[in-house]
């Protein structure tokens, strides 16, 4: 520095300058260092449903911050939901979580039909459960085939979209879509079932079975798979419950809470015999434990209600032009990805005057900053797709 | 309320555990506690002074076992001015959009103002919810925020910030959730158009035509009733 200096040939002043300013610049240097870094993933999903973006501010390879940015989807659906009549609503809705449409339709039929007095014949209520379940089956199967991938095993995403097959061909032939069904009517459900579906799907089921034993095998042995979610990402059950979490991320932290027990529902979940799942863990390899016994416990179900299936009308009586009288009536259901709920302001219009869709991964993602706090970039893909959220059922 | 809502009530008569914890709402919040208004076998709604926002839910998490979160939001009640009025014509019905609600009608447990916040608790022990609203001011609304009592309010409330316009008084971050930055008006308000539906009138309910077979002469009658 001295040799430097001698040959700028400057005076004292100017000397004292260069010094001050170089260590103005060594200060800014350790700042940087010590200040870490931002890293911006995204806007795009990690685990690709939807699209997210997250801002993580990083000490090395530690997470001091992450915040998600979120809207990317925003749909504006409870304002729509203002111009549309209820028949039409369900088209809507069935974008929310697009994996588990048929699901998404169920709580906002139930409420408007408990405002208008309806209830749908049995064998509707059977059919609407039957597929409910099918929904969720095909719906957990994508998650189980998609966390391996995020921890590098790529195997699993195939056998799951393979079997997946079987169960959304059963969903389209008797709904017509195989995503988006819009098979419920206010009253009931749009047609009957077509002939040798039930054969067809106790078939399927016994495939989504052998499918849950593959990855039984494939997945959770895995020694990788077990380092890399055992103790990670673990969510204390108070902690959950006042970020609202729901569906298998709360039964993952040992509360034993499932609205198909727990609520009085019109549909036929009180006709069957099961069991409701719980890991007290708290980690993501509880809630993959969860989700994957519910998927088996699922198939049951299904096969439970094709036995007991009822005879008998499939539509209630209700006037062509649906009017549905002034109230308000809130139902909540749930769904593959946790309680969803509709909150249905009716003013004796054709369309209501302000629904609040209570969607479960809006609340699921909503303890995301408090828990990728201090956890390690290779495990924030790992945590959020244990989390399991789908963006449009987020964004809404 | 509609005729439904008492023939409910004849049937049940009362629901003694909602009654009850209506009844400890309105022996703890004291002046705080306005309304109530139970559904047998079904559901409860109370109305409370916005001052008692906070208290309330941590009376209800703390003593009355309903700690999850299950939403918090608003509702506008102000009748749209925009009305159906880019609605088809026969969509209007029978009076034409002379039966349009002029006059501001509030809900279950009733209200004062225009905007009211309301939020719903579950207790996961005992499966009984509450929704709980509070009437806030109509010019330059404002609550307290509910994060000390549910850190998972947080969203919610940057939600219906954005979304409707009401300060959440004491959040740390109310920046937008869902809209761009700089986004100007509140889209759930009532008065704010959905411009789309102001650019392209609606064709109507031209799908529930007369299916073959049906008599003319009824349909019609039920279409324009």
């Amino acid at each position: 520095m001295a040799d430097i200096t001698a040959d700028l040939d400057i005076t004292n002043e100017e000397q004292l300058r260069y010094i001050a300013g170089q260590a103005a610049d060594a200060r800014v240097n350790i700042e940087l260092e010590t200040e870490g870094m931002t890293l911006n993933i995204g806007p795009q999903h990690p685990a690709t449903h939807g699209t997210l973006r997250i801002v993580a501010r990083l000490d090395g390879e530690k997470v001091i911050e992450a915040e998600p940015i979120m809207g990317y989807m925003h749909r504006g659906y409870e304002k729509l939901t203002e111009v549309r009549t209820y028949p039409q609503v369900t088209t809507l809705i069935n974008r929310i979580d697009w994996v588990g449409s048929f699901a998404n339709e169920v709580p906002f039929i139930l409420a408007a039909e408990e405002l208008m007095d309806v209830e749908a014949p049995p064998r509707a209520q059977y059919i609407r459960t039957a597929l409910f379940e099918m929904g969720r089956i095909a719906n957990i199967m994508l998650f189980l085939g998609d966390m391996p991938v995020q921890l590098g095993g790529v195997t699993a995403i195939f056998y799951a979209f393979r079997d997946r097959e079987f169960v959304l061909n059963q969903i389209e032939s008797a709904t017509g879509g195989r995503f988006h069904p819009n098979f419920n009517r206010i009253g009931g459900v749009k047609d009957d079932l077509p002939a040798g579906w039930i054969k067809e799907t106790k078939s399927a089921m016994q495939k989504v079975r052998d499918f849950c034993d593959e990855i039984e095998d494939l997945v959770m042995g895995n020694e990788i798979f077990q380092t890399r979610c055992r103790g990670v990402g673990i969510i204390p059950p108070d902690i959950a419950m006042a970020y609202g979490l729901s569906g298998a991320n709360l039964r993952g932290s040992g509360v034993d809470w499932d609205l198909r027990r727990d609520a009085d529902s019109p549909l036929a979940w009180k006709d069957l015999d099961w069991k409701v799942w719980t890991h007290p863990d708290g980690d993501s390899f509880s809630r993959f434990w969860v989700r994957l016994q519910e998927t088996r416990e699922a198939s049951y179900m299904v096969e439970q209600l094709l036995d007991g299936l009822p005879a008998g009308p499939i539509m209630a009586k209700v006037p062509r032009i649906i009017k549905v009288p002034a109230g308000e009536s809130y139902v909540q259901t749930e769904n593959p990805l946790g309680a969803m709920g509709y909150y249905v302001i009716s003013q004796g219009e054709l369309t209501p005057f302000r629904v609040k869709i209570r969607t479960a991964s809006f609340s699921n993602m909503s303890i995301s900053p408090w828990l990728l706090e201090g956890v390690y970039v290779p495990d924030i893909a790992t945590i959020l797709a244990s989390l399991y959220f789908i963006l449009g059922d987020i964004d809404r | 309320m509609s005729t439904t809502e008492e023939e409910v009530v004849e049937e049940v008569q009362t629901d003694a555990v909602r009654e009850a914890i209506a009844k400890a709402f309105a022996d703890e919040l004291g002046d705080g506690f306005i309304e109530q208004h139970v559904r047998p076998g079904s559901d409860l709604w109370i109305r409370i002074a916005p001052a008692s926002w906070v208290a309330a839910a941590s009376f209800a998490r703390d003593k009355l076992g309903m700690t999850w979160l299950d939403f918090v939001s608003a509702i506008d009640w102000m009748p749209s001015p925009f009305g159906r009025e880019m609605d088809a014509e026969q969509d209007w019905g029978a009076e034409g959009r002379e039966n349009e609600a002029q006059e501001m009608t509030t809900g279950l447990a009733g209200g004062d103002t225009r905007f009211q916040m309301f939020m719903r608790l579950y207790s996961t022990e005992e499966h009984i919810g509450v929704t709980i609203k509070a009437d806030v001011a109509n010019d330059s609304p404002a609550i307290d925020t509910l994060i000390p009592v549910f850190a998972g309010a947080s969203w919610h409330e940057r939600e219906v910030a954005e979304m409707f316009g009401i300060n959440i008084v004491g959040h740390p971050d109310l920046r937008v959730l869902y809209l761009p930055t700089g986004f100007e008006g509140n889209p759930l308000r009532k008065d704010y158009p959905l411009v789309s539906r102001r650019v392209k009138p609606w064709p109507g309910i031209v799908d529930v035509e007369n299916m073959p077979g049906d008599g003319d002469d009824e349909d019609e009658a039920e279409a324009t009733a």
